[in-house]
């Protein structure tokens, strides 16, 4: 049976399942299926904070989407194309995100009184016509799969458990996925036992054979590689590069990587990952708490290796005081904030960006620390390898701010050349630095040298960096003001104002070390700018590109580094006449470039704990070079699939 | 029922050497004396103050380690005696209240090839970085931590602190405190702290001796060091310090020795069948024999435990003295290293090759 093939350009879709059903792994599956196909994409798991939540209910249900496609793509996608829903509530709980027209593939297998009754359908979706505006393919999977797998003597409940790899097979046959990798993977996977390996190969394969064969699905679809610059790709989570950044961090400066850490969504990926790097002398400390984990940290940064610690919101409140004590003693250091929902506990799976002011204020007394952001997840590697040249450059602790949603989400990365990272000096201390003059009782003078701790670089104002085992170079540092120089303890009131200011001074220097910003306006002529931090990058230049594919100028700058800002921010900003802000809290960038260049910035905030969509910001950009131009602005014509105005929300 | 190899370095404490705790940090040849140690700051602890004669014995210990002044580090926390490294001519940290646990356990496991020494009070230590402590001692990590205990708070002038004994008139409690104290001992010891020990600031023979050991054992060390706060806490040692007193109000460890204290050795530590716990008794009721022989390397913490229990809790009439503990256990820094050097040891080539390796492994494809 020769079946009808259809070119698309791009699709998403989500898998929707309940947290035990392996949906995590069915999109992850599917999209490295997908990245060694070529197609460019981005992904957005989605998951409860609870690790099994109740079955069958809504709080429990965790979702993968991926969108792929023949061109390079920014964000995982507003709205799903397709919607792969094993139960009743991940029905119930993904429908509204659906356009009209949208493809369901449904297991009924679930569709039980009970599961509906848990789910809060009063009668069955599938059988009444409140799914008439989407295209619906019921089938039973799980029924499928049990019979598929029958031969391997499993439990009934294990068998249906390879129910995802049925769901996956069949998605792969409709996209024309390769399907190698997940072979090769799941023999990894479970090759320790037979049974449930191979129950769950055959299942993924009987899930291909049924899309070829079975007349309920008549097309598949084709959705060519992307073109992109030559080089060597892989698909790539924020968290597993960001680790890498690290381990290339203490690769390019020498220095053993010390991680000192505590479990904590999302950010314990790093730590698991790390663990596995010790061949690159990485130690990892799982310590007792947030605070000790930020101390051993610093500790290790003293003897002179490369301190790193890695949290999320709340563990950043916990190590405030220690980052005071890293700015006061100068030591090299990373804090890592994978932000998440907050305040408090917060939404812990979810994404956000409302540590920004924590990062940048966070601490008592006047301490500045730099903060770097990385706007994807592959980014997420230079990020670090930045956040480490700047922390071992200017002795200072450093703030890399990245997001759930960067962390877990994953995009085509071409894996850059060892040879082209930059190579970061640690510059040790090795001899005295300083002249005294001393008199003896009988008048003659000698001079004599002394180590001085807190004598500055001329022109990064970094004090020396000497290590315990230095001899010669004794000194004590500590939280109590220091002297400049010398660096004994100081109460003298003109002393602190210098260091406060000097200490200020040094952070501001980093900006001499950062290259130009890019200004994306391709016309020249745009009045509209839209000025962005962090993960937000993807949805600001997919909302970007589709006023300009409507007619429109509008210019696009992202912020990596946000303390000290790059120098010429403030003479870009002064361009244009509106600049809008979008991030995924109540304003906080908007806040500090209205403080520091008295710009009048609009904000376009949303904080749902989930990355902000294209066609809403698309419709606050258009909002704003209509404000500008003095005229309507129709985006209609820009993305028909996705109205722009459907989620536009009031500009703040 | 030893479990340690003899060795000749015993001392007065009866306590042979295991495994060095310093045996990585390099010596020297040079002759050192107490000045070499003294750093050029003024010292500024009130008249009086117990932390002076620590601090002497500290400066006129160090030389006999023999180390390189280079590799020593002292980390302290915040309290009075946490300014303790300023005055030595060592590397040093004076850090933030309560974490110097933590800080240099990340400072010992990164480098094998220092000395590691915290300085910590009983607030500091006992209240706001309890945590740190007794994770440092259950990891073992090798470090030395001397904690200066005054039962006051002094540097936040006058406060009563975890070790204070219920119902004491302070600042902040004028009624009498509500809090039942911590006996730091028996907190190490349950933490299962590989090296515990107690000794009294005025007693330079006995805390130089109970410093030695504590660095020579490769591990967490606790010494408890009873101090005097002349300010805020006058006399709450006096007991174990007086003459006419001390007798009886001393219980003196000494590994492989019977327990016995009082004018004469009159009386002795028994087993108590009672309670599972161990009491005093007089020599003469209860015959030589049954008094018990002081084991320190007694892997089972149990007995150790009981005798810390005949701490006083109230006003300090009665405290054992000397190495409650000391045992032989893997420390967590070597350990670490050791995972580490493993790893290293199983792979070749160039690290920046092996970085490459690594970021392009996985699926990859190669687009032209």
């Amino acid at each position: 049976m020769s079946k009808q093939v259809k070119q698309l350009d791009r699709v998403i879709i989500r898998f929707a399942g309940d947290s035990g059903d392996g949906m995590q792994l069915t999109g992850d599956r599917f999209t490295q299926e997908s990245a060694s196909f070529g197609n460019d994409l981005a992904t957005l798991p989605n998951f409860p904070a609870e690790i099994r939540a109740p079955q069958g209910t809504i709080p429990g249900v965790s979702s993968f989407q991926v969108h792929f496609a023949d061109h390079d793509i920014l964000t995982p996608g507003d709205a799903p194309d397709v919607l792969v829903s094993m139960n009743p509530a991940a029905l119930k709980a993904n429908l509204s995100d659906l356009p009209k027209g949208a493809t369901i593939i449904v297991d009924t297998h679930d569709f039980t009184a009970r599961n509906l009754a848990k789910a809060g359908y009063a009668a069955n979706p599938l059988e009444d016509d409140s799914l008439a505006e989407f295209a619906v393919h019921p089938v039973d999977l799980t029924g499928m799969t049990v019979e598929a797998v029958k031969e391997f003597g499993l439990s009934r409940k294990d068998a249906a458990r390879a129910k995802n790899m049925f769901a996956l097979g069949l998605l792969s046959w409709m996209y024309g996925r390769p399907t190698e990798s997940t072979i090769a993977f799941l023999e990894r996977r479970f090759a320790k036992v037979e049974a449930i390996r191979d129950a769950n190969i055959t299942a993924f394969k009987a899930g291909w054979n049924f899309g070829e064969t079975t007349e309920a699905f008549a097309v598949s679809y084709e959705i060519k590689p992307a073109p992109v610059s030559a080089g060597t790709y892989r698909n790539i989570t924020g968290n597993l590069a960001l680790a890498y950044g690290l381990v290339a961090a203490g690769v390019q400066s020498g220095l053993p990587l010390f991680l000192g850490t505590y479990p904590i969504t999302p950010a314990s990926d790093i730590l698991h990952e790390l663990s596995k790097h010790k061949a690159f002398g990485v130690t990892t400390f799982q310590a007792e708490d947030e605070i000790a984990g930020i101390g051993a940290a610093l500790g290790a940064s003293f003897g002179g290796a490369l301190g790193v610690t890695s949290t999320s919101g709340p563990g950043v409140a916990l190590k405030s005081e220690t980052i005071g004590l890293a700015v006061m003693t100068e030591l090299p250091l990373l804090i890592v904030n994978v932000q998440r929902g907050g305040p408090s506990t917060g939404l812990p799976t979810k994404t956000e960006q409302a540590d920004l002011l924590q990062a940048m204020f966070g601490r008592n007394g006047e301490a500045p620390v730099p903060i770097v952001a990385p706007q994807s997840p592959g980014d997420c590697f230079d990020a670090a390898v930045e956040a480490a040249r700047i922390a071992v450059t200017y002795r200072t602790p450093v703030m890399l701010l990245s997001d759930g949603y960067l962390a877990n989400g994953s995009e085509p990365w071409r894996i850059p050349e060892v040879a082209d990272l930059p190579v970061i000096d640690p510059a040790f201390a090795t001899a005295r630095n300083h002249t005294v003059e001393q008199t003896a009782k009988d008048g003659t003078v000698t001079e004599v040298e002394e180590f001085w701790p807190y004598l500055r670089d001329e022109e990064t104002l970094a004090r020396p960096w000497a290590v315990p085992g230095t001899a010669g170079l004794e000194h004590r540092i500590g939280g109590l003001e220091k002297a400049d120089g010398h660096g004994n303890i100081s109460y003298d009131p003109a002393n602190h104002d210098l260091m406060v200011r000097t200490r200020q001074a040094k952070v501001d220097r980093i900006a001499d070390s950062l290259p130009p910003l890019e200004v994306d306006d391709p016309s020249g002529r745009a009045k509209v700018l839209v000025l962005g931090w962090g993960s937000t990058y993807g949805p600001i230049g997919a909302g970007v590109r589709r006023v300009r594919k409507a007619g429109y100028d509008v210019a696009q700058v992202h912020l990596r580094h946000l303390n000290p800002f790059p120098k010429d921010l403030g003479e870009i900003l002064s361009r244009y006449e509106k600049v809008l802000v979008p991030e995924m809290n109540l304003g906080q960038l908007s806040m500090l470039v209205r403080a520091k260049y008295l710009v009048d910035a609009v904000g376009y905030n949303d904080v749902r704990g989930l990355p902000l969509k294209a066609a809403d910001l698309a419709a606050a950009i258009g909002e704003l070079v209509a404000q500008v131009e003095g005229a309507p602005v129709d985006l209609s014509g820009s993305e028909p699939d996705s109205p722009a105005d459907k989620h536009a929300k009031a500009i703040r | 029922m030893t479990t340690t190899q003899p060795s000749d370095h015993t001392t007065e404490l009866g306590i042979p050497a295991l495994r060095s705790g310093v045996e990585l940090v390099p010596t020297t040849d040079e002759p050192q004396t107490g000045k070499d140690f003294t750093s050029d700051q003024e010292v500024r602890w009130c008249p009086g103050c117990g932390d002076y004669a620590v601090l002497k014995a500290v400066q006129g210990f160090l030389p006999d380690l023999g180390l390189r002044r280079e590799n020593i580090v002292f980390v302290s926390g915040i309290g009075c005696s946490s300014r303790f490294p300023y005055y030595l001519d060592t590397f040093g940290m004076h850090s933030i209240h309560g974490r110097a646990p933590a800080i240099a356990t990340g400072l010992a496991t990164a480098r094998e090839d220092l000395s590691v020494w915290v300085v910590t009070g009983d607030g500091d230590a006992l209240s706001i970085g309890g945590n740190h402590l007794i994770h440092a001692l259950r990891r073992n990590v090798n470090m030395t931590i001397l904690l200066f205990n005054n039962r006051i708070y002094g540097l936040t002038k006058g406060q009563y602190s975890p070790t204070s004994e219920a119902g004491k008139i302070t600042k902040s409690t004028p009624m009498g405190s509500l809090d039942h104290p911590f006996n730091p001992v028996s907190l190490a010891l349950g933490a299962e702290g590989t090296f515990v020990a107690r000794t009294v600031d005025s007693d330079r023979k006995h805390l130089t001796s109970v410093l030695a050991a504590a660095a020579a054992h490769r591990g967490t060390s606790l010494v408890e060091i009873y101090q005097n706060c002349p300010i805020f806490n006058d006399g709450a040692f006096d007991a174990i310090k007086s003459g006419d007193t001390k007798a009886d109000a001393i219980i003196p460890l000494v590994h492989g020795e019977p327990i016995r204290f009082g004018a004469d050795g009159a009386k002795g530590l028994i087993r108590d069948t009672e309670t599972g716990g161990v009491k005093v008794a007089l020599v003469a009721d209860v015959g030589e024999d049954a008094i018990l022989v002081h084991d320190a390397h007694n892997p089972d913490p149990t007995m150790a435990f009981a005798i810390s229990r005949l701490t006083a809790n109230d006003y300090l009439h009665q405290a054992p003295i000397g190495i409650f503990r000391q045992v032989d256990r893997p420390t967590y820094d070597d350990q670490a290293r050791g995972q580490v050097a493993t790893a290293k040891s199983a792979v070749s080539g160039e690290p920046t090759e092996r970085l490459a390796a690594l970021i392009g492994g996985g699926d990859t494809w190669t687009a032209v």
